[in-house]
């Protein structure tokens, strides 16, 4: 009743190409924008902020670069981690060199420099396939990691060999380190999210994203009707680990504020990001943030319900709760592999119908 | 009975095209020559190795010896994305559409090749991405309703029937502008009313455009119908190569569909 | 040049390499048979291992439930029969639902198999470090030390001899036997083998079992080496490099990708290690399978792919 599109006409190519067609949709998505931008920001404390905003906007952001790569472009990458950790540390190197700089830029940079190594893991991929990716995407997880570990550079020779993050600010404002306030660190990682996710969605419907879908179906076809491969594969490494590298400059940066390799960024990080890409919905812009969402809160759900509301040991909840992640990635497979993103499209259209059934 | 036709000069020739796979001959001295806005039809029985003539041609399959000649170039192979972008677009035994994108998608990328803008501007959309792809959607449009498929062009083609999917597929081929069709059983499966719509899009892309079209089919009606030129292949060699007429009263192919013992 | 401690060297990676193979058979297994790449053979071992250490314990769920734990053959033969109600339940319950599926969907599901049977085994048997005892022979073999002056642990032979028992055997099976052969058939096209009245089913839950038992076998020798503990499961990772060099079909191909491994991230390590600063081995196997997979994808012995449109 109240979500139909009757009077709704388009009358252009254009019109019927927009992102949001249906004008209910339009005026829900401007809302959550609206709410994001001038309510959540008063209605913070550092708590929410730590706990659940930042790794949410942080992760949906990892989450659209795994997506680009895997979703979008059947690329199979067990590497995000390490990617992320790239970002983190061109981030490091670059607010130590240049103390001045506008943060903004410093993210973008760090997203550029993982686009870079990015392409270079991702050359095998012309040869190789599938689970054959994987193992040569997980060579690039364990070297990378290694790699910050052992050589001094990268963490500015200092003892510990963990990196910090010092202060910053963009346009005078401090987004990092212990002064900054959490109003300001969300508002910088949510302008950061939204401005690239709308590029996502608008890369996605245009000629490249279409290359990307053609080599995930069908590479051989695709290559036969003029798409080159090579470099529309190198083009998903490419913007993946863009994404992927601010993500992983963000989560190092603002949320963080100090990390170390095999911590922050190993090779579980790497599962998470593909659990989130898998629960929201491969192949989709929207789903990212379903999948985000749902993992950033699961933890602390159980946490409330089961150590606190129950009395669970804290080492057994987190037992449950890799049990449960296993069960859900399964359950998702068998019975919506597209996820999150496509019961919400299911629902959309069943509230179309309502109040009939059918 | 067809209009004359202004058929052209040599397009394309083959020239003793020899082909196998490890052990197992599929091509053994092909040759042939396809005019321009010509139809031409391979036939031949079963596993006579017409789809891997196509597959040389578009440049899937290597030839171990021959050349090929195409607008006056002579190569010892083709390269797919070579022969996308010099005009030869094709449709595949089994269908070879994306799966997970829209009719109107699965078009939209037989125009990828004519599409330029680059990452910052798709990123952008609005501006030249945006003028650029309402360009080509507007082409596409014109294809979708020349092939009477509007009404499913935003269903995931994983979804259509088979009939459909073909009809599809054509559309693909067609977005590329294409000034060579190589069709590969662009009829297989369907009943006497598809078929009937089939050959009619096929004789009128031919005509309206001009385009030369290569075509493996089995239905002989169809095949004597539409074409003006018939090559026949059986165990991987030629055995017959002429008009419609000629090759029907050719011995060797009669011998070939009743199947008579080889030597 | 050390030529004895060489050697030392050489047949230590050898020694882990077989370890190595013991658990890349279990993937073998799987892949010729269904397709999947699973990704939860790791932690198959190390459930496997836990469920053996629980029949044997005193502290185990077995002896609080009945009042005695089991003598090691029969807790093996018990843990064999676990694994077989494993196998069962993860047909039933998950590839059941995914038989058409693609490849990457299939290897994602058993990425959450993993999760969900390590959770498991850490809510059942907990997850502090266990010894395994199951009166396999320790310490050095002194004919060795003392006739040629090298240190090599018994525990390592008896894991090769079993490995090179188990190979054969499971080569034997797969050439020999009508459920080998119904195997083989699975594995080249589900379809065409269900209308030859293959059950795939039947076939899946043996091969999982099989996967399971071997996996029971790199269980004990890991657990009995390290101890039973969560890094057993990472050793799935390392055995992918083991498969991209032997092909992911062979069986033959598992063990001598897994002694080229083993051998080469000794050497390496040993050799290479010190000038750059050490633990190489963390992702050596990787870069060598990554060179493999460059020149020559299907490994030394798997099957090459002719893709036909």
């Amino acid at each position: 009743m109240l979500y139909r599109e009757t009077g709704q006409y388009k009358t252009s190519y254009q019109a019927d190409q927009a992102i949001f067609p249906i004008a209910q949709d339009r005026w829900f998505v401007f809302a959550v924008i609206a709410v994001a931008v001038f309510v959540v920001p008063f209605a913070l404390d550092d708590y929410l902020v730590n706990a659940v905003m930042l790794p949410f906007l942080i992760f949906s952001l990892a989450a659209l670069g795994l997506n680009i790569l895997t979703g979008y472009c059947g690329q199979v990458s067990l590497g995000t981690g390490a990617f992320m950790a790239v970002g983190a540390y061109s981030t490091y190197k670059l607010v130590t060199a240049f103390p001045d700089l506008n943060l903004a830029i410093v993210v973008l940079l760090s997203g550029l420099v993982t686009a870079a190594v990015g392409v270079l893991f991702g050359l095998p991929s012309l040869r190789i396939k599938g689970f054959y990716l994987a193992v040569a995407t997980l060579a690039a997880q364990f070297f990378l990691i290694w790699m910050f570990y052992k050589v001094g550079w990268f963490f500015n020779y200092n003892m510990t060999g963990q990196i910090t993050m010092p202060n910053a600010d963009v346009f005078g404002v401090q987004v990092t380190g212990p002064g900054a306030a959490p109003a300001a660190r969300y508002l910088f990682c949510l302008g950061i999210v939204m401005v690239f996710a709308l590029a996502a969605k608008n890369i996605v419907r245009g000629r490249i994203g279409r290359e990307w879908m053609a080599i995930r179906d069908m590479d051989i076809a695709a290559e036969i009707i003029g798409i080159r491969p090579l470099q529309a594969k190198l083009s998903a490494f490419a913007v993946s680990s863009f994404y992927v590298g601010m993500a992983g400059s963000l989560y190092f940066g603002v949320w963080l504020g100090a990390a170390e390799p095999g911590e922050a960024f190993g090779i579980e990080r790497s599962f998470l990001v593909l659990f989130m890409v898998i629960i929201g919905g491969l192949g989709s812009i929207v789903g990212n943030f379903f999948g985000a969402a749902f993992i950033v809160l699961l933890p602390i759900l159980l946490k409330n319900l089961m150590v606190d509301g129950i009395g669970v040991e804290v080492v057994t909840a987190k037992h449950i709760e890799i049990t449960l992640m296993g069960m859900l990635i399964i359950f998702f497979l068998i019975v919506e592999p597209h996820g999150l993103a496509r019961l919400w499209q299911i629902a959309k259209e069943k509230l179309r119908l309502w109040p009939f059934p059918h | 009975m067809q209009t004359q036709k202004k058929i052209g000069d040599v397009v394309l020739a083959v020239d003793s095209i020899s082909l196998s796979f490890g052990g197992v001959r599929a091509l053994t001295g092909i040759s042939f020559e396809v005019r321009e806005h010509q139809v031409l039809s391979i036939i031949g029985p079963n596993g006579a190795g017409k789809s891997s003539m196509l597959n040389v041609i578009n440049g899937f399959y290597h030839p171990q010896e021959g050349l090929i000649t195409y607008r006056g170039v002579t190569r010892k192979q083709m390269r797919p994305h070579e022969a996308a972008r010099q005009g030869i677009a094709r449709t595949f035994q089994n269908i070879a559409l994306f799966k997970g994108m829209s009719t109107l998608d699965n078009i939209m990328t037989g125009r990828n090749t004519m599409m330029h803008r680059g990452l910052f501007w798709q990123a952008l959309r609005r501006g030249p991405a945006e003028r650029e792809e309402l360009a080509h959607r507007e082409r596409v449009e014109q294809i979708i309703d020349f092939l009477e498929i509007e009404h499913i062009r935003k269903t995931p083609v994983g979804k259509l029937p088979y009939g459909l999917q073909k009809r599809v597929e054509l559309g693909r081929a067609l977005a590329a502008e294409p000034s060579m069709l190589l069709l590969d059983e662009p009829m297989a499966g369907m009943n006497v009313e598809e078929k009937q719509d089939m050959s009619r899009f096929i004789l009128d892309v031919n005509d309206e455009f001009g385009t030369t079209i290569v075509l493996i089919e089995h239905d002989m009606g169809v095949v004597m119908d539409i074409s003006d030129h018939v090559v026949v292949l059986d165990y991987g060699r030629k055995i017959g190569d002429g008009p419609p007429d000629e090759v029907r009263n050719n011995q060797a192919v009669i011998d070939a569909y009743l199947g008579v013992a080889h030597d | 040049m050390d030529w004895l401690f060489l050697t030392e060297v050489v047949l230590s990676g050898l020694m882990t390499g077989v370890m190595y193979s013991l658990v890349a058979l279990g993937f073998v297994l799987i892949f010729k048979a269904s397709g999947i790449f699973n990704f939860a053979q790791g932690v198959l071992a190390l459930f496997a291992a836990l469920a053996l250490y629980d029949f044997l314990a005193p502290e185990g769920w077995f002896n609080q439930l009945f009042g005695f734990t089991l003598p090691v053959p029969l807790a093996i033969l018990a843990t064999a029969g676990v694994m077989v109600i494993v196998a069962w339940l993860i047909e039933r319950l998950v590839l059941r639902h995914l038989v058409n599926q693609e490849g990457i969907i299939l290897f994602m599901a058993t990425i959450g198999l993993a999760y969900v049977l390590e959770g498991v085994g850490d809510l059942l048997f907990g997850s502090d470090v266990k010894p395994l005892d199951v009166g396999l022979p320790r310490g050095a073999s002194d004919w060795l030390l003392d006739g040629f002056g090298l240190y090599i642990e018994k525990l390592e032979i008896v894991a090769a001899v079993t490995a090179a028992l188990l190979v054969t055997v499971l080569a034997l099976f797969f050439q020999y036997t009508r459920i080998g052969r119904a195997l083989r058939a699975v594995a080249d096209d589900h379809q065409a083998a269900l209308s030859v009245g293959i059950s795939l089913r039947t076939i899946w839950v043996i091969v999982w079992a099989v996967a399971g038992i071997v996996a029971l076998v790199a269980g004990i020798m890991w657990g009995s080496k390290s101890g039973v503990q969560f890094s057993l499961s990472l050793i799935a990772l390392k055995a992918l490099p083991v498969l991209i060099l032997g092909g992911f079909t062979s069986v033959p191909g598992a063990i001598v990708g897994g002694l080229i491994i083993g051998v080469g991230e000794k050497v390496a390590e040993i050799y290479l290690g010190p000038y750059v600063g050490g633990a190489i081995e963390n992702w050596f196997a990787y870069m060598l399978a990554l060179a493999f997979l460059l020149f020559r994808p299907q490994g030394l012995f798997g099957e090459k792919i002719i893709e036909r449109v």
